[in-house]
């Protein structure tokens, strides 16, 4: 992305009104918005402090996860195995604690191993060429079992109080995991808008020949991709292991890969890639979690909010449909 | 799968020279780079290896289990084949699977006969079909997500017949419907021959008819296919619907053969039947795939689970199964985009 100075000025880096561009289908916030005031006025008990910030704190992992699947989305990929990097993360930590490990190097070594995992996603996806959805379908069949040997097909609950801390501490009135998903989306955010790679990673999912032939390190980008992909997985596989105070990889992440595409989808970012929505994924995260809320505030039965989920994801999709010239 | 370095190298050869006649090893290669032949030989060698070295996996009533329990899943996987080849895919089966086992058992269990309940299935999958198969194909939506929220949906479906999930609905035994899943020909239970059979006709279908090719040409390039003048969408909408069929088929056959429906069951179904698809040696990005591979990744991913169980490897829990699946995956995937790539060039 050298400039040569002969070029009128072209700016290779995303302005901050190119990136309210990026916002412009606002579908998905106007959602969010008429949900969230519908509750304000209709549903009882919602609006309460210690629920919101309860729906926040559910929220959080999802919003982890869906990060990196935005991210490989946005290559032209997906990464069916979060909910299984979750799961092996879990009987990680748990088996680490247990040993004794101290909490800090634990969870490095649980991050370092979820980045083991995604440089395989990688590697199957940009050295072997394997479809994405196929590499990763790989580890989402084998991970959970992985995991449950690991953790030798027990619950194990976790008590180390420095590692709790990250589930249940509080830091201005906000607990831990809040603040667990906030970070890593600001970096995202931030990596998306305004570094080389963020452009490398629309470049690609846009057009991965042409990001090739123009000398684009595309194998190296993809790898990136799924290791930190992965490596947020881990992340909120932790977090979800240190707020549930136990490591269960039967549970730990079960369905994450749905939830997060999910999120991704309904925030705006095309399946085909070549376009991140980071904004528009955690609000895709916040709008599906407020409507499960929203129908467990008025007793809806499970079997309804399933098919009201499945109905709004399908009218998401067939708003934001690609049209032409766009 | 041991010949294919070799194989590699010599099939570069032959490209470069086709008049040349094809050596002893050039057949193979050639003869492995046929759709499914790898997934065969590789659960041939299984097939003899368990055989020789696992106690009790040779005898009649384990082979029998392992066709039954295999039968269900690789209905679902034919519906699948054809849709991957047709360059989708269809996340719903797992959901349907449990739809046709509790809608058949309501229908029996509330007095009616056999052929009420399957009409039931059939028409309620029908149209699951044809409203995922309609949005796809007319609506442009992506059938990952389309089936993705099929999946979740028809899921709420079958907890919104079961009473959220409590209630199981019972076929008494005796009637025509549970003896159409206990029974058996020949040794072999009615479900294993409703399943070769699904297999045979799906074979004809794919290979033989005008329809077959439809699949691999919009598999292959759907422009392509529209440019040629096929009716894309029609044959994309028949083919969800295929799929949800076979997905309530073998539902409805499980909860004959179980006797009642279980609105839980066929969780992560599609999972196996994608990978069943994958192992045997159908490409995802659609457009080449067969239905012999197909059953060899079924039979392969029940003959492990079986060797498993039957405690070979030890005192190994049932999660040792998903792993094993995985790298099979990997191997089987990684294989065949070696043996693609080496073929292409």
């Amino acid at each position: 992305m050298s400039d040569t100075a002969t070029a009128p000025r072209q700016p290779t880096v995303p302005t901050w009104k190119q990136a309210a561009a990026m916002s412009r289908d606002k579908g998905v916030y106007l959602a969010l918005i008429l949900l969230v005031g519908y509750n304000l006025l209709f549903t009882s008990n919602w609006a309460t402090v210690g629920n919101l910030k309860l729906q926040l704190v559910i929220v959080a992992p999802i919003v982890i996860v869906a990060l990196g699947m935005a991210l490989a989305i946005g290559t032209g990929g997906i990464d069916l195995s979060v909910g299984a990097v979750m799961a092996i993360s879990a009987a990680l930590a748990g088996s680490f604690l247990n040993a004794g490990v101290p909490a800090v190097p634990a969870v490095l070594l649980v991050l370092a191993c979820g980045a083991l995992v995604g440089a395989l996603n990688g590697g199957l996806v940009a050295v072997v060429n394997v479809q994405p959805i196929v590499a990763t379908l790989a580890v989402l069949v084998g991970g959970r079992g992985l995991a449950q040997l690991i953790a030798t097909d027990q619950s194990l609950s976790v008590d180390d109080a420095i590692f709790l801390r990250l589930g249940s501490a509080s830091l201005l009135g906000v607990r831990m995991p809040i603040y667990a998903g906030v970070v890593p989306a600001l970096l995202v955010t931030f990596i998306v808008l305004r570094t080389t790679f963020g452009r490398r990673v629309v470049a690609v999912g846009d057009n991965p020949i042409a990001s090739y032939l123009s000398g684009l390190p595309v194998r190296r980008t993809l790898i990136t991709v799924y290791i930190v992909s992965a490596v947020l997985a881990s992340w909120a596989g932790l977090v979800v292991t240190a707020y549930t105070t136990s490591s269960d990889p039967r549970t730990n992440g079960l369905l994450y890969e749905l939830y997060a595409i999910t999120a991704v989808v309904v925030g705006g970012t095309p399946l085909q890639g070549g376009r991140v929505r980071i904004l528009g994924t955690i609000a895709g995260a916040l709008v599906m979690q407020t409507i499960v809320s929203t129908l467990n505030f008025h007793n809806i039965p499970d079997s309804v909010s399933r098919m009201v989920t499945a109905a709004i994801i399908v009218v998401a999709v067939y708003v934001q449909r690609p049209r032409a010239g766009s | 799968m041991t010949t294919t370095g070799p194989t590699g190298q010599v099939g570069t050869a032959a490209v470069l020279d086709d008049r040349r006649p094809a050596t002893a090893t050039e057949r193979i290669g050639q003869l492995l780079r046929k759709d499914g032949v790898g997934a065969l030989v590789v659960l041939t060698v299984i097939s003899i290896f368990a055989v020789i070295t696992v106690p009790g996996f040779g005898t009649t009533g384990n082979v029998q289990n392992t066709l039954l329990s295999a039968s269900f899943p690789a209905m679902i996987a034919v519906g699948m084949t054809f849709v991957i080849i047709s360059g989708g895919i269809d996340l719903s089966v797992g959901s349907v699977f449990a739809l046709g086992s509790v809608l058949s058992t309501y229908a029996v269990s509330h007095g009616r006969g056999f052929l009420p309940a399957l009409a039931l299935t059939v028409l309620v999958c029908t149209v699951i079909g044809l409203v995922q198969g309609t949005l796809i194909a007319r609506s442009g939506l992506p059938p990952f997500i389309m089936t993705l929220a099929g999946l979740l949906g028809v899921r709420g479906l079958v907890l919104s017949i079961t009473d959220e999930g409590q209630k199981v609905y019972v076929a008494g035994p005796g009637s025509g419907f549970v003896k159409l899943g206990t029974g058996s020909l020949l040794q072999v239970g009615y479900p294993v021959w409703i399943a070769v059979l699904l297999f045979v006709i799906g074979y004809v279908v794919l290979e033989r008819t005008g329809l077959g090719l439809s699949v691999f040409a919009i598999g292959g390039s759907e422009d392509a296919a529209l440019l040629m003048g096929l009716k894309v969408r029609r044959v994309k909408i028949r083919l969800y619907v295929l799929s949800a069929l076979c997905a309530g088929a073998a539902g409805l056959l499980q909860a004959a053969y179980s006797q009642s429906g279980i609105p839980t069951g066929g969780d992560g179904y599609e999972l196996q039947a994608i990978a069943a698809v994958v192992i045997g040696g159908t490409l995802l990005t659609g457009g080449s795939g067969s239905l012999i591979g197909t059953g060899c990744g079924v039979l392969l991913l029940a003959v492990v689970q079986n060797v498993i169980n039957l405690g070979a490897f030890g005192h190994i829990d049932s999660s040792a199964q998903g792993v094993v699946t995985g790298l099979f995956l990997v191997v089987v995937v990684a294989l065949q985009r070696y043996v693609n790539r080496t073929h292409r060039r």
